[in-house]
């Protein structure tokens, strides 16, 4: 039986030869439509077909897992190697989700450093309060997740000591950072604790250069590069996992080294 | 259920061939082929890790070769297949030498026998009639390959844990030398991979040797085999 919604005379077959090009043109069209929406489909929900969600939950549950293991392998009381500041690299490597061109530099005269979460003392700090601390140097050598690394020399004070001056809770799980280039970012707190992790104000004995995260900026000896954010605007101590700006993405959220 | 009556010796001949061995028990079996998938995981998500900063300038791995769609995906599959490469690789070790499997199938390997494979080979002689024996060069490189990849969990932990194995690290002559470490334990395995699958395709009989298990060993042969030192 023939369908209702089919036209009862079909076009001739020499008219669909005569139009052959425009309609194959049209398909190729089509198909590439569909093609760049497959692709904007990809960027909005950052899922691929190479990678179905199955996948992706059991890799992220592992990652999770790593997370712990490497919680266990970190040991607090392990320094870094350090270096000779002959050594420190001028400038250092610039690295960032966006080009050293679109850096925003931030003004440190107005510039306040926010607290939140569980610290007894919420006041915002200023650039010179911060300077006022007693400072600590070090230099140690910058791993990116990528597989470069140069040696760094830092200047600032110690996440410790002032986590302890602002009554902090040392036995809270996590210290989170804002910043002014919209990276958020965590730490656990064992590595906040660390003596080689830094509020760091300076680079190689200077006032730390716009790109570098000026007026401050958090340098650690035991993390990857992208777990230490620039133009930090903001720290919170507390116990709900704050997670940040790769992680969210799917990079591991410990990335110590 | 008794079986009928049968000459003695015929039995014990029986027993002797029936009851040996396979060459490929299951056990290797298993984790022959856990060990061949995590490798293709280790190797293809290394790949995409490896294209963000390349270890040889010029040398990339294109998105077809690569195991993850960026970085943080190639990761998260080397970070998880590192477990299945680590522990499965421990209990080969410790099955290869406990069992005796190391010493009885890989050793002894004797200078002129690899030079008389090698020659035999140039002249297009593979010989593979016999599947339970392997040549020199067989055995020298599955010894190769096998501490290739122990040198890769070695190394791939120097590389994660820089600063907490830093002793390590300068034992293998810092950061960079351990990446680059890295990057030469996978083209020694990657070229065994190819040479190991090409014979694999001549020969078919070995490819179902490793999945049903193979021949049977003749119990005399492996004692024989099982004394020597």
């Amino acid at each position: 039986m023939r369908s209702r919604v089919r036209p009862n005379d079909f076009s001739s077959a020499g008219a669909f030869e005569l139009h052959r090009p425009l309609i194959k043109s049209l398909e190729r069209r089509g198909l590439l439509r569909a093609g760049l929406s497959l692709g904007a489909l990809t960027l909005l929900t950052g899922c691929d077909v190479k990678r179905p969600e199955a996948v992706e939950a059991a890799l992220l549950a592992i990652s999770r897992m790593n997370d712990g293991v490497q919680a266990l392998l970190f040991d607090p009381n392990h320094l870094a190697p350090t270096y000779p500041e002959a050594m420190i690299l001028r400038p250092p490597k610039f690295n960032a989700y966006y080009d050293v061109m679109d850096v925003k530099p931030v003004d440190g005269s107005t510039w306040r450093l926010e607290l939140a979460g569980l610290i007894a003392e919420k006041r915002p700090w200023t650039l010179p309060d911060l300077q006022a601390m007693p400072q600590r140097s070090m230099v140690i050598r910058h791993v990116c997740v990528e597989g470069w690394d140069y040696i760094g020399g830092w200047t600032g004070v110690p996440l410790r000591s002032f986590l302890e001056r602002v009554g902090a809770d040392l036995s809270a799980k996590y210290v989170a950072f804002k910043t002014a280039d919209d990276y958020p970012s965590s730490i656990d707190m064992a590595t906040a604790l660390h003596p080689q992790t830094l509020l760091a104000l300076q680079y190689g004995g200077d006032t730390l250069a716009d790109p570098f995260g000026y007026p401050v900026r958090l340098r650690m000896a035991t993390k990857l590069g992208y777990k230490n954010p620039k133009w930090v605007t903001a720290i919170e101590v507390t116990n709900t996992y704050p997670g940040g700006y790769w992680e969210k993405l799917g990079f591991p959220w410990f990335g110590g080294i | 259920m008794k079986s009928p009556a049968s000459p003695k010796s015929e039995h014990a001949a029986v027993n002797r061939v029936a009851h040996g061995r396979r060459l490929h028990p299951w056990p290797v079996r298993i984790m022959h082929w856990i060990n061949a998938a995590t490798m293709l995981v280790m190797i293809t998500s290394g790949w995409g890790i490896y294209d963000d900063d390349v270890v040889i300038r010029g040398l990339h791995f294109g998105q077809a070769w690569r195991l993850g769609d960026w970085a943080a995906w190639s990761l998260n599959w080397h970070f998880a297949g590192m477990w299945f490469l680590t522990l499965n690789g421990i209990a080969y070790l410790t099955y290869g030498f406990l069992t005796g499997r190391f010493r009885e199938r890989l050793l002894p390997i004797r200078l002129t026998d690899i030079l008389h494979t090698i020659a035999e080979t140039l002249r297009l002689q593979i010989a593979h009639e016999d599947l339970t024996v392997y040549n020199a060069v067989q055995k020298s490189l599955y010894i190769l390959v096998i501490v290739a990849g122990a040198s890769q969990v070695v190394t791939g932990l120097a590389i994660w844990k820089p600063v907490q194995f830093s002793g390590l690290v300068s034992l293998l002559g810092g950061f960079q030398a351990a990446r680059l470490i890295h990057f030469a334990g996978m083209t020694v395995i990657v070229g065994f991979l190819i040479v190991h699958v090409a014979l694999a395709v001549l020969v078919p009989q070995t490819l179902w040797a490793m999945l049903s298990g193979g021949p049977r060993l003749p119990r005399a042969s492996v004692r024989r085999m099982g004394s020597e030192p």
